[in-house]
């Protein structure tokens, strides 16, 4: 891995300076992670009184769980769902915000807040809005004649948490694509202008190319995020219904694991989403450090 | 300069109002609920403008505390302290270890370098079981350092600074060696002075990660001294056999909601300039 | 004699001077409990009103989250030795607490070890017979219980005509009917849907719910609930849900604002919603028993019961349990489960606590609080209906949510999602036998 050319030679030092991350890390990482990940081979009661050592059966029993194979599709579909809304919505407003001169703080501070807001609370924002009898949006819809019942229709209860995850990282992507939107030399822009482009063919032809990494970055982000930070949100929301319409990879790793206590099916659920992570990670990884190289 | 004709700049404005308006509804049906009373919630047609119960909620929050009369502003602070222990915390140890694994030639090198990088790769629903046996035997239950310190074991602020530190030219190492520099001068006297946007950064990342958490502070708290804001707001969310107290509940969430607003948009122009910095 | 007087005194002043010392000592006993909002305040007030009555003990209760979180809690705590004495946990948990020999403390053992007077006659057979070892001892203390009711909105019946509180489930209908009619948007609507149309569908009707007495004889048991009545039940809601006779409203409590708003004129859910409904109907409103199928069996059995008991968990000191012991005793006192019953809607758990209630007046002045007692010991309790004890239930309770929901939007046939139910909840029973040898 990379290295500074440039380098010092102590003998002492660095071991003093990895030491505190290191130490943690063994105590209240790689301890406990390899307990969890030594119980995908058990099965054992929820005290811990009696425990057997069952190999591979705990994989086993999920490969055949067609309901297992399932949320997989579903994982893919929750989590493009949710990049593709929330960049795809940061992405207009931060060409807008890039073209005006006047307000872009104020917009920039108002458009921030959802990042700040906790996912446990984000969704009871959203739960409390389309509550389908004392919501108030879910009325509304009721009274236009669309009848909204997140609690019986699949459909509606996705499109419920693809929202509330995806407005919770509006923010970041706009902050992202402005950011890198600012830096692109106006002289292209100009030069562009002044062949007769119009707004909307210079932002296609000139400035979404230049931002190629920035979306790819935020793209790789909003994916990772939508895999594994959600679950406090389809908790509070829909807890995976119904009917396991809205039951992603890692809400089941937690369900079966911390509410339905069957921590050796959970265990091994989280060792195949070790290896998602692993290649997800392989990739950005990839990625960023071809940047850095440049 | 580019022309910009007049109706351009309305439908940019008219666009990013619409947006704001989309993103902040949330927001406001926050304040909304959090001003009526318990009643009026529960009335079709549902109030979009502000009711008249927002100090009273306010006076009831604060004053007889939510969730069985833990003071709000205890769990407001243990909160503060819990956030403030992992920011600062994550930030010193990881550009410690960041400075060692770039500047530094040593054996093991490697191993600490996936030591560190793994703990990337496993959500902390799945290890939070055994990760709490753990804190229960160093008998860190019910304390700052138990709601923080595991939380620091993770690896995403060493990666950060790891990408900071190796876009730092080399000829500043050279240049600090001629002066006579020894590795912790350059540290504290160059790398931190170049690296405080991306601590900025972190620190806002970090600083909301914590303040967010949720099921690990449920876990190992029984001392209502140490309850955090975020778990009453789902506590008092799963009144059994009650409906939920929709205006204190978004009172409390509104109240939650401030503190981390209050650093992100503070600090939000550091925030980007330190992540778009080194990821771009 | 002076100096022996002085030394008295001073003797006597130690003792004055002990005293709060010995307070300080006192033992604390942790109740981890699962009771948010307004109940939470209630538990503050009987665990104060305990330590209060003697010195010796404090209960302190903490809310450790929902009843999931606050099992998993304990669970954890258990496993690194820092478990609380007292832990509640919802009848779903029975099984998974039962088969955890080493770790409860069955409260009857609990009671006669630490020298309390306890006699199981007091408490009221069809409360505590879902908690019963085959051998009888009770092995966990009833705390809130409740069984599912039927609650009518006695103003629109009123309004659309009903003049006979509907009784059997074609009646039920028939009713909806005439409630939509008479302009409202659904019959009826329930909550927590395994307990209430499955579990307690088939005790009232008397069938099984599973094998090996519903699993009170053995780990060995297998659900066979997908009969006929259940699966035309179902099918029956399945249909109903499409003309709105009935409208699912989620799977916990979600559905309350739909009966209480006038929506639906009736809803199917624990008894212990009383003060809740009071509290916001707008309208006259009441409770009855469960509706039964005639042609399924001619008089209903007995309904089962519901809500959380508490558990004594082992590993403290011999002394402690004494005081969870007293405070056992305090709990299932006349006054403390009377005042319970009457604040919360839960029912009282002795006969004791019953009949002061009735002597307070409390029937007379709320009609139909009776209604979860009365149907709660309508008859003898069978092996159908004594109620049930399966493991891995949460995740099994998750299973037939699921297919229910898949009925309900009409997703799945109604026999398709029973066979399932049995076919996928027979595997985590399996499972959990295989976890517990």
């Amino acid at each position: 891995m990379l290295l500074k050319q440039v380098h010092f030679k102590s003998s002492a030092l660095p071991y003093l300076l990895v030491a505190p991350q290191i130490i943690i890390t063994l105590i209240f990482f790689i301890w406990p992670a390899s307990q969890a990940l030594f119980q995908s081979l058990l099965l054992e009661d929820a005290f811990g009184l009696s425990s057997e050592f069952v190999w591979l059966d705990n994989f086993k029993e999920l490969f055949e769980d067609e309901h297992y194979i399932n949320a997989f599709g579903r994982t893919l579909f929750f989590s493009g769902m949710v990049a593709a809304t929330s960049l795809s919505f940061s992405l207009v407003l931060a060409a807008m915000a890039d073209r005006v001169i006047k307000g872009t703080g104020i917009y920039r501070t108002l458009l921030i807040w959802p990042y700040a807001v906790a996912p446990v609370v984000a969704g009871a924002l959203w739960v409390f809005m389309f509550y389908p009898t004392t919501g108030i949006i879910s009325t509304t819809l009721n009274s236009m004649g669309y009848e909204w019942n997140h609690q019986l229709k699949g459909d509606q209860a996705m499109f419920l948490v693809i929202m509330a995850a995806a407005w919770k990282q509006v923010s970041y992507n706009f902050l992202f694509f402005l950011a890198a939107m600012q830096a692109i030399p106006k002289s292209l822009i100009e030069a562009a202008a002044i062949d007769g482009a119009s707004p909307v063919k210079r932002f296609w032809t000139i400035i979404f190319p230049l931002i190629t990494p920035t979306t790819f970055f935020l793209l790789v982000i909003n994916v990772v995020y939508a895999f594994f930070e959600t679950f406090g949100i389809i908790h509070v929301v829909t807890k995976g219904g119904p009917a396991k319409a809205t039951e992603i990879l890692v809400y089941k790793v937690f369900n079966d694991g911390f509410v339905g206590l069957d921590l050796g099916g959970s265990a091994a659920q989280s060792v195949i989403l070790m290896v998602v992570v692993i290649a997800l990670t392989t990739f950005q990884f990839k990625y960023i450090e071809r940047k850095v190289e440049y | 300069m580019i022309e910009n004709r007049p109706i351009d700049t309305f439908v940019s404005h008219a666009v990013l109002l619409a947006g704001i308006a989309i993103v902040m509804f949330p927001v406001w049906i926050t304040l909304v609920a959090a001003s009526h009373d318990a009643a009026r919630l529960l009335q079709i047609p549902l109030p979009l403008g502000l009711g008249d119960q927002f100090f009273d909620n306010l006076k009831h929050v604060i004053g007889e505390g939510v969730n069985n009369s833990v003071s709000l502003g205890i769990m407001l602070f243990n909160s503060l302290v819990m956030a403030l222990m992992i920011a600062f915390g994550k930030i010193a140890i990881s550009l410690l270890s960041a400075y060692a694994l770039v500047y530094f030639d040593f054996r093991f090198r490697m191993m600490f370098f996936w030591m560190i990088f793994i703990t990337l790769m496993l959500p902390v629903e799945v290890r939070i079981l055994p990760t709490y046996e753990v804190v229960a035997q160093l008998n860190m239950l019910d304390s700052y350092w138990g709601l923080s310190i595991p939380l620091i074991a993770s690896a995403t602020a060493t990666f950060m600074f790891r990408q900071t530190f190796l876009s730092v030219p080399d000829e500043l190492l050279e240049a600090a060696r001629i002066d006579g520099a020894g590795p912790m001068r350059f540290f504290f006297d160059i790398l931190l002075p170049i690296s405080r946007t991306s601590i900025a950064a972190m620190f806002v990342i970090l600083f909301i990660y914590g303040w967010n958490q949720y099921l690990w502070p449920l876990l190992i708290t029984t001392d209502k001294n140490m309850y955090t804001i975020v778990m009453a707001i789902k506590q008092m969310m799963e009144a059994l056999e009650e409906t939920p107290q929709w205006h204190y509940i978004m009172m409390t969430a509104f109240l939650a909601m401030i503190p981390p607003v209050i650093v992100v948009i503070t600090m939000q122009k550091l925030f980007v300039k330190g992540l778009t910095e080194t990821e771009k | 004699m002076i100096k022996i007087s002085t030394r008295l005194k001073t003797l006597s002043l130690a003792i004055t001077l002990s005293l709060p010392l010995s307070a300080l000592a006192q033992t604390e006993i942790q109740w981890w409990h699962a009771m948010g909002g307004v109940n939470g305040e209630r538990v503050e007030k009987i665990s104060n009103d305990f330590n209060a009555t003697q010195s010796e003990f404090k209960v302190v209760p903490v809310n450790k989250g929902n009843y999931t979180e606050t099992m998993t809690a304990a669970v954890a705590a258990f496993r690194a030795k820092k478990q609380p004495h007292i832990v509640q946990v919802f009848e779903v948990g029975t099984a998974t607490m039962m088969a955890a020999k080493g770790a409860v403390y069955p409260v009857e053992e609990l009671m006669l070890d630490s020298g309390e007077a306890f006699d199981k006659s007091d408490y009221l057979p069809a409360v505590i017979s879902y908690y019963q070892k085959p051998d009888g001892t009770l092995l966990s203390m009833p705390f809130n219980s409740s069984t599912p009711v039927l609650w009518y909105n006695k103003d629109a019946f009123s309004k659309a005509g009903i003049n006979k509180v509907p009784e059997t489930w074609p009646q039920v209908e028939d009713a909806s009917k005439k409630l939509q009619a008479s302009g409202m948007k659904c019959g009826f609507s329930f909550g927590w849907q395994s307990w209430v149309m499955l579990e307690n569908f088939n005790a009232w009707h008397n069938l099984p719910s599973g094998t090996k007495e519903n699993g009170f004889a053995g780990f060995d048991t297998e659900f066979n609930f997908n009969n006929k009545a259940l699966v035309k039940h179902m099918e029956n809601l399945g249909n109903w849900q499409k003309s709105k006779v009935f409208d699912y409203g989620g799977r916990r409590g979600d559905s309350l604002p739909k009966f209480v708003n006038e929506e639906c004129g009736m809803w199917l859910n624990s008894s212990a919603y009383y003060g809740s409904i009071k509290k916001q109907a707008k309208f006259e409103f009441a409770q009855t028993m469960l509706p039964f199928y005639p042609d399924v069996i001619s008089k209903p059995q007995n309904s089962i019961i519901g809500g959380a008991t508490l558990w004594a968990l082992k590993g403290h000191p011999k002394n402690d349990y004494k005081g969870v012991a007293k405070f056992m005793t305090y709990l299932s006192s006349p006054e403390v489960q009377a005042w319970w019953h009457q604040e919360t809607g839960y029912v009282p758990i002795t006969t004791a606590a019953y009949e002061l209630s009735k002597k307070q007046g409390f029937y007379g002045s709320n009609p139909g609080t009776d209604t979860a007692i009365k149907q709660l010991s309508l008859n003898t309790p069978t092996a159908n209906s004594r109620g049930v004890r399966f493991g891995n239930f949460v995740q099994v309770r998750d299973v037939f949510n699921e297919e229910m929901e898949a009925i309900w939007n009409g997703s799945k046939s109604a026999k398709k999602a029973t066979d399932e139910m049995v076919k996928r909840g027979n595997k985590l029973l399996r499972k959990f036998e295989k976890a517990n040898r």
